[in-house]
């Protein structure tokens, strides 16, 4: 068996090794099984690892090359799902103790078109629960670690998704972003994550937590990975009524296109205070890259970021109210034992099925909608968010791409922001306006801190414009190597 | 007070009741006749076993999504064209949401502030009086499953008809009788029914109804505070709960008490409504725009085409065939199911078109078709069948035959009779069997001739001023003749000879 380093493999090489019968799918299946045995009990980015269904998945893919049938774009590829993504006879939680036991009977769209690539699915992976969270901390399963940092968080809400493709568990991974859940711990574990446009990639088979502002995405080592993942995910889905018919673009041509002639904004509102000095360098720097790279910087204005939050804040708990209004203890998941009456079954199987973030947004959410109050709350998030999409289309009249930290601060330590939900929901000061006007938006890393932990840079582009996005990642990255750095494994007790 | 203290009827109770004016809004929630469910593939038909027709979406699981079943959109628009409504161009749908186990997302996928139709008509007649009833509004919506209590405090949810389409058809507060209220529904019924969105099977649930009842004193311009009633599956329910409500509440007025605003179910069995729950108690359904499902746009080519699709209607029918001589009654009988009416324009059109059955007037079809067509289906709607032993063509010539003489009104039974049974047309079976009437007027002419020969006492009392017996000549004749002779030629030609000798 030939030995494969896995460590920092890229999506690109190891489908073409496969493909070409280098390599075959099987070792490359057990040599990411082993590291994951081996490194994931620090980290805890795994849920579920399903070794048979993805042994089987490798067998049948170097069945095919041996056969020089077709074996698909990313035939071999180990990925991993956010637990959020339904895989047909495999338990999906959302990392809630209420979804416990659940073995939907269906697959994702996304998960179903990744399988048809070739790719290969190690196992579902942590994440805070249904998606409400910056800092993976509110799993029912326990946190994830930063790879960088086992003190540190890896963000949220998809923090076993990034911290995964940070510690090279799997070559590829698929999170969501409602606020800022693929971005935050992308930019938090020194990878990339990217958030489509609204309707780019199908919501069908994604456990709902905002509907209006879930954005399935990818995450990979490189701006390359996540273009090749995205071309595969991408595209309109007929059980999806929001996806859109819009042909999907070439992204992994994007990714090598280069940025000149490009105008790339500067919002001076996403440069302000609060923002921690050296993010707020390194960001500053990477502009100046971008501009040697032949991108032209233009200062642009999104006057109404700052609403953004609370208008985010009043959506996304309205609909995650309703989202979880299902989970009642008569169909699925878990149910309360011995619950006297109908009332007794409600309260006693969602008191102690839900954590208390779910719990929070629930009643608040509840709050937001009540007869009376929509006008005053919901219906004036409407407008405000309204505003905030009208900000994009402006600035995009004025510039090709918007650059912007992704996060003001690099990732925190356990514990630091969770006596406060206030703090930990301004974790997504920087990524909630591109869900509000579902515009694409990518973070890569641009450097790392004094203390080592990595800086997230984020890229926007206009509504289904994600090839502009790739290119100036793609030009971006390949200009600089922070991409190429790897964490050290986490070995011993934790720090 | 005992509820069956509320039941004093007689003419007192009719009195008492005299001075207040009952004030009457519907809610009817008809399942429309799709394959499938109105956001998933899982068949909507009636009849499975327990949770047979579901998938994940009906069932609401986790990562579920809706899409939109174009067949239901179509039929609402139809309904609310046939009715009159404006369809809105563009029109959403909003989550309604509350806690029971038969609603599988914990919310029901309706329409709030942006419904499919607005307004609207519905025309129906009580006792010989037209009454129009007008629309606030037909929306969509999703059906919910259906709880099963078993024994020793189990219950089971069975969740076929969760996802069924609905359209609910909203009534303004025009209806002002229990009776009104049974009429109106059956109107709607056999609207629906014309349509062909909805089967109206009360039964089965495919149309239900409920109710917001209220009374004032006439004359007086505020609506009194209303009841809403439901578990109404019947029209005799519906009648009799409304009739039943509006006595409850006039005992309450006429005590100086207070109807309170609440919820009633309806207990047939017990003859009574029974509070389900107060306002207190009423849901706050938190609506909100349905996120997953983008606005219905309806161009106006749609709804044209939509529009070119709807059949004659059951009281444009009405009041056509009245105007074409019908009785009421009878134009009752022929609109009452679209079959029909369908196989009686079918017949006068045939008539019609045949130039020799030009005698087929709208009058003399509908005897024939109420009288003996409809006597033996015991399914209207078998009418529309392709085999009907007697097709509409078919009957038009018989009844052409009887028109023009060649068949008496008695023999023509006799050979719809035949036709019927063995599935012939009326002019083979004439044909075949020289049944048609002897109108040789020579022949006729010999035979009364022979019968007169045959009978001189009645002869000569018939000269002799006894007129009334030019009957027993005539009835001499068909028996000489077999039946065959034309009557109104031989009653010509009886009466020619009998006077002769005057």
């Amino acid at each position: 068996m030939a030995a494969v380093d896995i460590r920092g493999a890229r999506i690109a090489t190891l489908a073409e090794s496969v493909r070409s019968g280098k390599v075959k799918a099987r070792d490359l299946t057990e040599a990411y099984l082993e590291r994951v045995a081996a490194v994931d009990p620090k980290l805890n980015t795994y849920l579920l690892i399903d070794a048979a269904g993805a042994r089987l998945q490798a067998d049948s893919i170097d069945k095919a090359v041996a056969a020089g049938g077709n074996v698909g774009p990313l035939a071999g590829v180990p990925i991993a799902l956010k637990d959020i993504f339904i895989t047909k006879g495999l338990e999906t939680t959302c990392a809630s103790k209420i979804l416990r036991g659940f073995v939907p009977p269906f697959e994702s769209t996304v998960s179903q078109r990744l399988a048809d690539a070739g790719t290969v699915m190690l196992g579902k992976l942590n994440m805070d629960e249904f998606a409400m969270g910056s800092s993976n901390e509110n799993s029912s399963r326990g946190p994830v670690r930063n790879p960088w940092s086992l003190a540190h968080v890896p963000g949220g809400s998809s923090g076993g998704s990034a911290a995964a493709i940070a510690a090279s568990l799997c070559a590829g991974t698929l999170g969501t972003d409602t606020g800022g859940s693929i971005r935050q711990p992308a930019a938090l574990c020194g990878i990339v994550g990217m958030k489509p446009t609204y309707g780019r990639v199908s919501r069908y088979g994604v456990i709902a937590f905002a509907s209006s502002l879930d954005h399935p995405g990818p995450f990979g080592r490189t701006v390359d990975d996540v273009a090749a993942l995205l071309e595969i995910i991408a595209g309109q889905d007929p059980r999806d009524a929001t996806s859109v018919p819009a042909p999907v673009g070439q992204y992994r041509a994007a990714v090598k296109a280069g940025v000149s002639g490009l105008r790339i904004g500067v919002p001076a509102e996403y440069f302000g205070a609060g923002m921690d000095p050296e993010i707020d360098a390194a960001v500053k720097a990477a502009i100046d890259e971008l501009g040697r790279a032949g991108a032209t910087v233009v200062p642009v204005s999104l006057p109404h970021t700052k609403y953004a939050i609370a208008t985010y804040y009043l959506i996304c708990t309205a609909e995650a109210a309703s989202n979880l209004a299902r989970y009642d203890g008569v169909k699925y998941g878990y149910r309360t034992p011995d619950a006297r009456s109908l009332e007794e079954l409600y309260t006693r199987t969602r008191g102690e099925g839900f954590g208390l973030e779910p719990k929070r947004r629930i009643m608040l959410g509840t709050y937001v909608l009540r007869s009376g109050y929509y006008d005053a709350y919901y219906g004036q998030a409407l407008k405000a968010r309204r505003k905030v999409a009208d900000d994009f289309s402006a600035a995009f009249t004025k510039c090709d791409a918007i650059v912007t930290p992704t996060s003001p601060i690099p990732a925190f330590k356990f514990g630091e922001k969770t006596a406060d939900p206030l703090q930990m929901y301004l974790a997504d000061v920087m990524t909630v306006a591109a869900n509000l006007a579902g515009v694409p938006a990518m973070s890569q890393c641009c450097g790392f801190t004094k203390a080592g932990l990595p800086i997230g840079l984020q890229v926007i582009g206009p509504p289904l414009g994600e090839e502009v996005v790739f290119r100036v990642g793609g030009a971006y990255e390949a200009r600089t190597s922070w991409h190429e750095r790897l964490p050290e494994d986490p070995t011993g007790g934790l720090s | 007070m005992s509820e069956h203290q509320l039941e004093a009827g007689g003419s007192a109770a009719d009195a008492r009741l005299a001075k207040y004016e009952v004030v009457i809004g519907l809610e009817v929630h008809a399942q429309l006749s799709t394959k499938s469910k109105i956001f998933s593939w899982s068949s909507a038909a009636f009849g499975a076993e327990p949770n047979g027709s579901t998938d994940p979406i009906c069932l609401g699981m986790p990562g579920t999504l809706p899409v939109l079943n174009e067949a239901a959109v179509l039929a609402a628009v139809r309904l609310g064209l046939a009715v009159g409504s404006h369809i809105r161009p563009r029109c959403r749908f909003a989550r309604k949401h509350y806690f029971y186990p038969d609603l599988p997302k914990g919310f029901q996928i309706s329409q709030f502030d942006e419904p499919i139709c607005e307004g609207g008509t519905i025309r129906f007649r009580v006792r010989g009086e037209q009454k129009a009833v007008r629309l606030e509004r037909i929306h969509m919506e999703e059906d919910a499953g259906k709880n099963l209590h078993a024994a020793a405090g189990v219950s089971f949810v069975d969740y076929n008809r969760a996802g069924v389409p609905l359209c609910e058809i909203v009534s303004k507060p025009d209806v002002r009788s229990a009776e009104e209220a049974a009429e109106y529904l059956r109107a709607l019924r056999t609207l629906v029914r014309y349509l062909g969105v909805c089967d109206g099977n009360m039964e089965e649930g495919s149309l239900r109804c409920d109710a917001n009842v209220s009374i004032r004193l006439r004359g007086a311009t505020q609506y009194g505070t209303r009841t809403e009633i439901k578990n109404m599956n019947s029209f005799k329910n519906v009648r009799d709960a409304i009739e039943y409500e509006v006595r409850r509440q006039a005992t309450l007025v006429d005590r100086g008490e207070r109807v309170v605003q609440e919820t009633r179910l309806w207990d047939a069995s017990r003859g009574v409504t029974a509070s389900m729950r107060s306002k207190e108690q009423a849901h706050d359904y938190r609506y909100f725009p349905e996120p997953d499902l983008p606005p219905v746009a309806l161009s106006a080519d749609y709804l044209a085409a939509a529009r070119a699709s709807l059949p004659a209607l059951p009281e444009d029918r009405f009041d056509r065939y009245t105007a074409e001589g019908l009785s009421a009654q009878d134009a009752s009988v022929l609109v009452a199911e679209r079959e029909i009416a369908d196989y009686f324009d079918a017949t006068v059109i045939a008539g019609a078109a045949k130039k020799v059955t030009a005698n087929v007037t709208p009058k003399k079809a509908a005897n024939w078709v109420i009288n003996e067509v409809l006597a033996r289906v015991d399914d209207p709607r078998r009418l529309a069948e392709a085999d009907l032993p007697v097709p509409a063509a078919g009957l038009a010539e018989l009844i052409g035959f009887v028109e023009e003489g060649t068949l008496s009104g008695k023999l023509g039974k006799d050979v719809f009779l035949r036709m019927w049974n063995e599935r012939r047309r009326a002019s083979d079976i004439v044909a075949a069997e020289g049944l048609a009437q002897v109108s040789d007027t020579g022949s006729i002419e010999e035979a009364c001739k022979r019968v007169i020969a045959a009978h001189p006492d009645e002869l000569g009392r018939y000269r002799g001023g006894e007129k009334k017996l030019l009957g027993f000549f005539v009835g001499a004749v068909m028996k000489e003749t077999g039946g065959k002779a034309n009557p109104k030629g031989a009653n010509e030609i009886l009466r020619r000879l009998l006077d002769q000798g005057n």
